[in-house]
């Protein structure tokens, strides 16, 4: 058996039944990083050690018969998310040796579990970039083409997952870097609603954008990790007092989606330089949920044109505060001839973080000055509460929206690195669930004309990832891609 | 031209909360550095605040106390600058929307009377930490214990006038806030700050002049010195032709004056922005209530409860409720009293004279309320007279002894016998012939050494309401 090729659920059920064990199951994988991660620089930190062993313990857990979901199952995360005693280097260099004195929320669920921390994955520098470009460390290689990007923030997971390195993976969302990696690297992303997922530990780029959310193989499997990833978190005053459903109880095979809504905002297709390839995979998708019994409807979210434009003030202005702590006094790297304070200041933070970062630092602050606060961040809210009010509206019409994720699929390393403006604009599909704070799931949909994965998006109201996980179990099912995985 | 000074008062007062304003750690005062710290407090990556509804409280008692206009809604912003004190590279406060605004505070001086100052605003926010240059080594060490402790800061209006005025008002305010229990109120711990923002404009004229703010003044004195120092020099730079430059200004208590700490050109542009990690304070009219329900008395309605009551004089009842701690001895006192003018009389000036004297204040006092209202009930029995009663104070205060146990133990009760007194009367008239014939022919004055003769052979003890009438008739 490849061990490697199996789903978190499968694993599950092979790890309860005790037809393998964690141990074989961690191994397996981590051999197979230690053979082809050279190359697709996925993880910025393996700790093989680490990974044995909590593998071990988790199978003397089942051996005990008290198993949990996840006990077992390895797993990869961004290395945005405090790890205890892993490295955590948010893809900085001014992290570059940080090792976190806590868990992240997430990460305290997955070890109560005892499920399996393979390692760290690579990522643009705290979740700013939608390339992995962006990254201190590496370079990240899309497995399905390696001179291709894997997309970003979270392309590390994206390509860990994709490239079977892991069960599944954690990413974090704040303008699409869940759904637009997984898009790119042809595996199921979820974006939650804003608050579903505690944010403690995860370090903050856009405390208002920022969530946590899963990078699997497929959507069950999603469905699976929201189970144990969502809940109120005392520790997050921003995390939501809600019901936590089951949310595999979403998955039924062979369920008909008749009667089922899905808007298509008309201003979505408007958008400029849609690639033909993302333009014609869209339409079969949308010919695959016809035939599911999904009636579609045109709608419209005005407000759309204005979405990047406000979201790349008003994401720089909370990362300019955020990172502000990163100033070389406590923790993390310091320039050490610096001869008093401001210089300190100055160096550590010139060194220690690369361009894209300080570019939005620099925006932010600009855009938060006094004379400007009005101008930007004052009017960049406005936009904001007219999104969301869009997609209020929206849902009166259809359960959930659906559109591309990305206009086009994974460019070229190096093509786009020169030129910010046009990667801030292939967010425009992703952007606004933030915005709105809705959840947003990304399925894989197809292949461009030169073997690229693309998926398509769908996005629900407000704690409505059940309708989500819904009519993407069924348009998986439905489309059923036989090629679903890259060979490396 | 006369000159009129314009002062506003900034105050801030640490709240008496157990932990931090949002994580829990211990707002101890007097910890080794760095010990009251966690990943929360010390802006570690990945970590985020959660208020501390405690603090919340104490803000509306605050509020409440000084009749502000309580927010339904009020909001958290990130104040953004960067020093090493400060870990997360910003404060969080509350800037455009206040948990309360609106209030005042009557305040009482000798020169201008009653008068009322406004407060514009009260708001929450967390204190910064602490550091300790080392000259020896040319460093500086961050203490974070006191990062993340509760503040709030008062506001006032413009409104005041004088030196006298703002250390009323800030001496209100502390009895105010430690009345209600939320602030310890130690200046010298830093539990009660104040800035003050000075500036002088030609009487009669309404718009303020350019102002200095004053720092670093952490005891009532030094705030009226600071800003009689400020206004004189504000005067005297304005009538040499010049103008004032808006400033930071430090007090210096050794020199006695104000110096120039940073000017408007390196003022901070604090980029404040609503902080996205904590949502709106919803304060309802249900935790509001319950607050109100907690509050206690406050100052102004115990004097006035005092003075019609127990019928004390304003003086009176202003002195025994200027502190809680005194309000609540002395009502203990005076309970099963009648004389309560006697027993207010004692205690401004025999336990409170006693208590100065060694620099106690009321809860240290070595007499405590029952024994102390046990002597007063000695004295009204007439069990000793007044002056027994004080030589018994003093023993009281040394010993810890109990004022019965005392008169017993000395022999010291008041002799109020009618025949033992008389007998004694008769005897000194008898051994003082020359006097008495002296008294007879009008020599009134010589009462009093009868009298004298009297308490020397009872040693004091003698009750001389019973005694004058005797000597006047046995003459």
């Amino acid at each position: 058996m490849d061990l490697h090729t199996l789903t978190m659920a499968q694993a599950q059920d092979l790890l309860s039944r005790g037809e393998i064990c964690s141990v074989e199951l961690t191994q397996a994988l981590l051999d197979r990083i230690d053979l082809y991660d050279d190359r697709i620089g996925a993880f910025i930190t393996v700790d093989k050690s680490c990974a044995l062993a909590q593998a071990k313990a988790a199978d003397e857990r089942i051996a005990k018969g008290d198993n949990a979901p996840f006990t077992g199952i390895p797993i990869a995360l961004k290395d945005l998310l405090c790890t205890k005693g892993i490295k955590t280097t948010c893809g900085s260099k001014i992290l570059g040796d940080f090792v976190p004195q806590y868990d992240a929320t997430v990460v305290a669920k997955l070890k109560k579990d005892n499920a399996v921390v393979l390692g760290k994955t690579n990522l643009d520098e705290f979740g700013m970039g939608s390339s992995t470009e962006n990254s201190a460390f590496k370079i990240t290689r899309n497995p399905w083409s390696e001179d291709h990007v894997p997309g970003g923030s979270s392309g590390g997971s994206a390509a860990a997952v994709a490239a079977q390195f892991c069960c599944g993976a954690l990413g974090t969302d704040t303008g699409g870097s869940i759904r637009q990696p997984a898009s790119h690297c042809g595996v199921v992303g979820l974006k939650p609603t804003y608050g579903r997922v505690s944010r403690f530990g995860l370090v903050s780029y856009a405390s208002s954008l920022d969530q946590i959310g899963p990078i699997t193989r497929d959507v069950r499997d999603a469905a699976m990790m929201m189970n144990l990833i969502c809940s109120h978190d005392p520790k997050d005053s921003t995390s939501a007092g809600v019901q936590v459903p089951d949310f595999t109880k979403a998955l039924k095979e062979n369920q008909s989606l008749e009667g089922m809504k899905a808007g298509i905002p008309r201003e979505y297709l408007e958008v400029e330089g849609i690639d033909p390839g993302v333009r014609s995979i869209f339409e079969q998708a949308r010919k695959v949920l016809e035939n599911l019994g999904v009636e579609i409807v045109e709608i419209s979210l005005p407000h759309t044109q204005y979405a990047v434009a406000a979201y790349y003030i008003l994401a720089p202005c909370e990362a300019s505060s955020n990172l502000a702590r990163f100033d070389g006094v406590r923790y993390g790297a310091r320039d050490s001839d610096s001869q008093d304070l401001l210089e300190m200041y100055k160096k550590t933070r010139s060194q220690g973080f690369g361009p894209e970062v300080q570019r939005r630092i620099i925006i932010g602050t600009y855009a938060l000055s006094a004379g400007y606060y009005d101008a930007y961040y004052g009017r960049a809210s406005q936009v904001r509460t007219l999104i969301t009010k869009d997609f209020s509206k929206a849902f009166d019409q259809c359960d959930f929206i659906l559109s591309p994720v990305a206009p086009t699929p994974a460019f070229k390393i190096g093509e786009n690195t020169k030129d910010p403006l046009t990667m801030y604009l292939s967010d425009i599909f992703t952007l606004s669930a933030n915005m709105a704070g809705i959840p947003g799931l990304c399925v894989p949909a197809g292949f461009s004309p030169k073997g690229l994965p693309v998926g398509i998006q769908m996005m629900a109201k407000r704690f409505d990832e059940m309708s989500l996980l819904r009519a993407g179990f069924g348009f998986e099912r439905a489309l059923d891609l036989k090629t679903s995985f890259p060979v490396l | 031209m006369e000159l009129e000074p314009v002062i506003g008062l900034e105050v801030h007062a640490q709240l008496k909360t157990k932990t931090k304003i949002f994580c829990n750690c211990s707002t101890q005062f007097g910890r080794s550095p760095n010990e009251n710290t966690c990943p929360v407090c010390t802006g570690m990556p990945g970590v985020l605040p959660v208020l501390n509804f405690q603090a919340v409280t104490f803000a509306i008692k605050a509020a409440l106390a000084t009749g502000c206009k309580i927010a339904r809604e009020s909001r958290f912003d990130r104040k953004n600058y960067f020093y090493p004190d400060l870990p997360k590279g910003y404060q969080i406060s509350q800037y455009a929307a206040p948990i309360a605004e609106h209030g005042h505070l009557d305040i009482e001086t000798q020169k201008n009377g009653a008068k009322t100052i406004g407060i514009t605003r009260i708001h929450m926010e967390e204190d910064a930490g602490k550091l300790i240059h080392d000259p020896v080594r040319a460093r500086s060490m961050v203490d974070l214990n006191r990062t993340g402790v509760p503040l709030i800061e008062i506001v006032s209006e413009p409104d005041i006038r004088t030196a006298e005025e703002a250390g009323a008002y800030l001496r209100k305010l502390h009895t105010l806030l430690k009345y209600i229990d939320v602030c310890d109120g130690n200046m010298e711990e830093g539990s009660f700050r104040c800035d003050a923002n000075i500036s002088l404009r030609p009487r009669g004229q309404e718009k303020f002049g350019t102002r200095t703010e004053l720092k670093n003044l952490n005891s009532f004195k030094n705030v009226e010195k600071a800003i009689r120092y400020e206004i004189d020099r504000q005067a005297y730079v304005l009538e040499e032709g010049k103008s004032i430059i808006q400033e930071t200004r430090l007090w210096d208590p050794n020199k006695n004056k104000t110096a120039s700490m940073r000017g408007k050109e390196d003022a901070h542009d604090y980029r404040y922005f609503p902080d996205p990690d904590l949502p709106p304070l919803i304060v309802d009219e249900t935790w509001i209530q319950s607050v109100a329900k907690l509050m206690p008395e406050l100052p102004d309605q115990k004097m006035v409860r005092f003075i019609e009551q127990f019928q004390l004089s304003v003086y009176d009842a202003t002195v025994l409720t200027s502190n809680l701690d005194l309000a609540d001895y002395f009502e203990e006192t005076i309970k099963g009293l009648s004389d309560i003018k006697q027993a207010a009389n004692w205690t401004m000036t025999t336990l409170l004279g006693m208590l100065n004297a060694k620099g106690l204040n009321i809860t240290q006092s070595p007499v405590t309320a029952t024994a102390f209202s046990t002597l007063l009930k000695l004295i009204e029995k007439k069990a000793i007279n007044a002056k027994t009663a004080k030589n018994v104070f003093e023993q009281m205060v040394s010993s810890c002894k109990t004022p019965e146990t005392i008169v017993k133990e000395n022999g010291l009760e008041q002799v109020s016998d009618h025949s033992q007194l008389e007998e004694l009367v008769d005897k000194i008239i008898l051994e003082n012939p020359d006097e008495a014939a002296a008294y007879r022919g009008g020599k009134t004055k010589l009462f009093s050494f009868f009298m004298g003769q009297v308490m020397k052979n009872t040693r004091g003890k003698a009750d001389p309401k019973i005694v004058t009438p005797l000597i006047k008739s046995k003459l």
